[in-house]
């Protein structure tokens, strides 16, 4: 009998061990080695932290560095903003068949790829798009305007392609506020400044920080958005990784490019969790 | 004196259905009024107005003499207690009860000494650091009353605040919340819909129905002298029949029930003319039970029956006796002298009762 549940649990266990296994663990361990690797002679290898040092040396890579951190950071507060009155409203707000088709409607952009989502905005802010030619229609601009191509663009196309992400984790924990208690908030004194301080963003700090981390992640390796909407000065770390294996077919900086990423990104997170007091497994869980 | 709480006409609608139609009461200071009705008869609707959470259609509501219509939730010397208490689970029990109190610009030294006072006061001194989860229900209860006390409210709403509590727990916290409210000096208007809560704790008690209220009277009033048929069925049990009167002598009449049993009842003050279809309702305590027909001579309502059910429940047992003229069953009360515990199923039993414990009321087209 144990001896049989044993191998029940080492069955259920296989898909995800291989799973983590295979594609998480080895990939990892195997990049970390290349970016180890210092390319002496053809064909000739010898362990070393070049790599990570030209990373270090190169103004340009830790330029992008910082501006991708900073960048990602402003485009999930940004989200954050945006999300949690929307949030609130289907939370809160709204009753029955109206919560639903709104939940429905944050949900449909996700229906269409990311590449077809990104095109859209594209349309809406080139120079011959949508906006611009709106604007000249109403006589407020005199030619054509370019909103492409600039970090503002990015923001855009980040916030945008993040907001399912944040509005999940946010409804739900918001769902699990009584009313009551924001009412009891109400009558014993509290304004609407106070009681969604004292009460309501205490209550949802799971929700905010599990959307944040998403969020910031996602935008952190997003490659898409930052590539069709950043014009030439707007460079993203994850093109550059991107350029290092691809384009100059140097897997040894790439690797460790990515490793830094995923160092940076482990940071910034571990360091939210530490500032708002929350634990991974209280956001997660 | 001017009352602490004073409703005129106060009325709501949702589109076409009126949930409270033209209520009108007043809360003297001090007292504990209640408002007593089924689900749905619009109690919590006449509580979620004074607290100012719903405007009222129209009517007025008065609190201190003064009109609150234009006074914001928030801004109204009026706290609740919530049905689920509403406790603050983010903060700790000094916090939750300092919440009203540092939203009025409390100092903070001021706030903790309250706060250790209220704490006092409701029987839990120095639990201020721990977590609302690790109380005991009857413990969050007198919390969120505490929470509410601190502000000094001119009244205090209560909303069911018992209806979570296991049945043991709220026959003591019944004693207790009456208790509390004498402690604290406060008015206090508790909204149920068990009518035990309300018989025990209330000076004032309003029967509601269907945006009504039916009677406001005490206690006392509404068990035995029922103003309405609605009040008499809601208001402890009672045996009911439904007959047409065929005499009628002052205040007392006879009628006689669909089944076909004779009865004898009293008006009250209410009118009611011969051949009118009638309510008649007889509390069980009100009939007395005896094994000799002699003993019942001085009542005017007789009947002799056979035991067909013993319900044993401490000193509310009853039995049910069917009539040997077959025209119906009627729930007793046992008395606790013991003479009747020989009782059993199938035994052979006088009862009877004085024709002023029926109650008859018109009966309403059904």
């Amino acid at each position: 009998m144990r001896a049989e549940a044993k191998l029940g649990l080492a069955l259920l266990l296989t898909p995800l061990l291989m799973w983590l296994s295979l594609l998480i663990f080895i990939p990892h361990v195997d990049v970390f080695l290349v970016s180890l690797r210092e390319r002496v002679g053809v064909g000739q290898y010898q362990i070393s932290f070049a790599n990570y040092l030209t990373f270090f040396q190169e103004p340009l890579y830790l330029w992008t560095f910082l501006r991708t951190a900073v960048m990602s950071s402003l485009a999930t507060v940004m989200t954050l903003i945006i999300a949690f009155p929307v949030s609130y409203y289907i939370a809160k707000m709204i009753k029955g068949r109206a919560q639903s088709a709104l939940f429905l409607l944050c949900l449909v952009p996700f229906w269409v790829s990311e590449l077809v989502r990104t095109f859209g905005w594209m349309i809406l802010l080139r120079e011959t798009g949508v906006i611009s030619n709106v604007l000249q229609y109403l006589g407020l601009v005199d030619g054509p305007v370019e909103m492409l191509y600039n970090d503002g663009a990015i923001m855009i196309g980040l916030v945008y392609t993040s907001m399912l992400f944040m509005v999940v984790p946010l409804v739900t924990t918001l769902e699990s506020l009584p009313d009551e208690v924001i009412e009891a908030g109400y009558d014993l004194g509290g304004n609407g400044i106070s009681v969604l301080r004292e009460i309501i963003v205490p209550h949802a700090m799971p929700g905010i920080v599990s959307g944040c981390i998403v969020v910031f992640m996602l935008s952190l390796g997003n490659y898409l958005t930052p590539t069709m909407l950043g014009g030439k000065e707007s460079l993203w770390f994850t093109e550059l990784i991107y350029s290092q294996f691809i384009v100059r077919f140097n897997w040894e900086l790439g690797a460790a490019f990515g490793f830094m990423l995923l160092i940076l990104s482990s940071a910034i997170v571990w360091g939210m969790l530490k500032l708002t007091g929350q634990s991974l497994e209280k956001t997660m869980g | 004196m001017t009352a602490d709480l004073e409703c005129i006409d106060l009325e709501k609608r949702f589109g076409d259905t009126t949930a409270v139609d033209r209520v009108s009461f007043s809360v003297p200071q001090g007292s504990f009024f209640s408002i007593l009705g089924p689900s749905g008869c619009g109690k919590t609707t006449i509580m979620r107005m004074i607290a100012g959470f719903l405007d009222p259609s129209d009517g007025d509501i008065l609190i201190k003499g003064k009109s609150v219509l234009d006074v914001a939730p928030n801004k109204r010397p009026v706290n609740m207690v919530f049905q689920h208490l509403a406790l603050f689970p983010m903060m700790n029990i000094a916090d939750n009860i300092g919440y009203g109190l540092r939203r009025a610009g409390m100092g903070k030294a001021e706030i903790s000494r309250k706060v250790d006072e209220a704490l006092d006061r409701i029987g839990l001194p120095g639990i201020g650091a721990r977590k609302v989860d690790e109380l005991s229900g009857g413990q969050k209860q007198r919390v969120a009353i505490a929470r509410c006390m601190v502000l000094e409210p001119d009244v205090l709403l209560l909303d069911e605040p018992l209806g979570a509590l296991d049945l043991k727990l709220r026959e003591r916290m019944k004693v207790e919340l009456k208790a509390l409210q004498s402690a604290f000096d406060t008015t206090f208007v508790y909204i149920t819909h068990d009518q035990s809560e309300a018989l025990v704790m209330s000076d004032n008690i309003a029967v509601m129905n269907e945006g009504r209220f039916e009677q406001v009277g005490t206690a006392r009033d509404l068990y035995y002298r029922p103003d309405t048929a609605f009040v008499a069925g809601f208001v402890g049990d009672s045996n009911r029949w439904r007959g047409r009167v065929t005499k009628l002598d002052g205040q007392n009449l006879e009628l006689q029930s669909d089944t076909g049993m004779p009865l004898r009842g009293a008006i009250q003050g209410r009118t009611l003319n011969l051949g009118d279809v009638a309510d008649v309702f007889v509390r069980p305590e009100a009939i007395k039970i005896a094994h000799a027909k002699d003993d019942l001579s001085h009542f005017d309502n007789q009947l002799s029956g056979k035991v067909t059910s013993l319900l044993f429940n401490g000193a509310a047992s009853r039995v049910i006796v069917a009539t040997d003229t077959g025209h119906g069953e009627v729930e007793v009360n046992l008395p606790q002298s013991g003479e009747f515990a020989d009782l059993v199923k199938g035994s052979d039993v006088h009862i009877g009762w004085g024709s002023d414990h029926g109650n008859c009321f018109a009966a309403e087209a059904s």
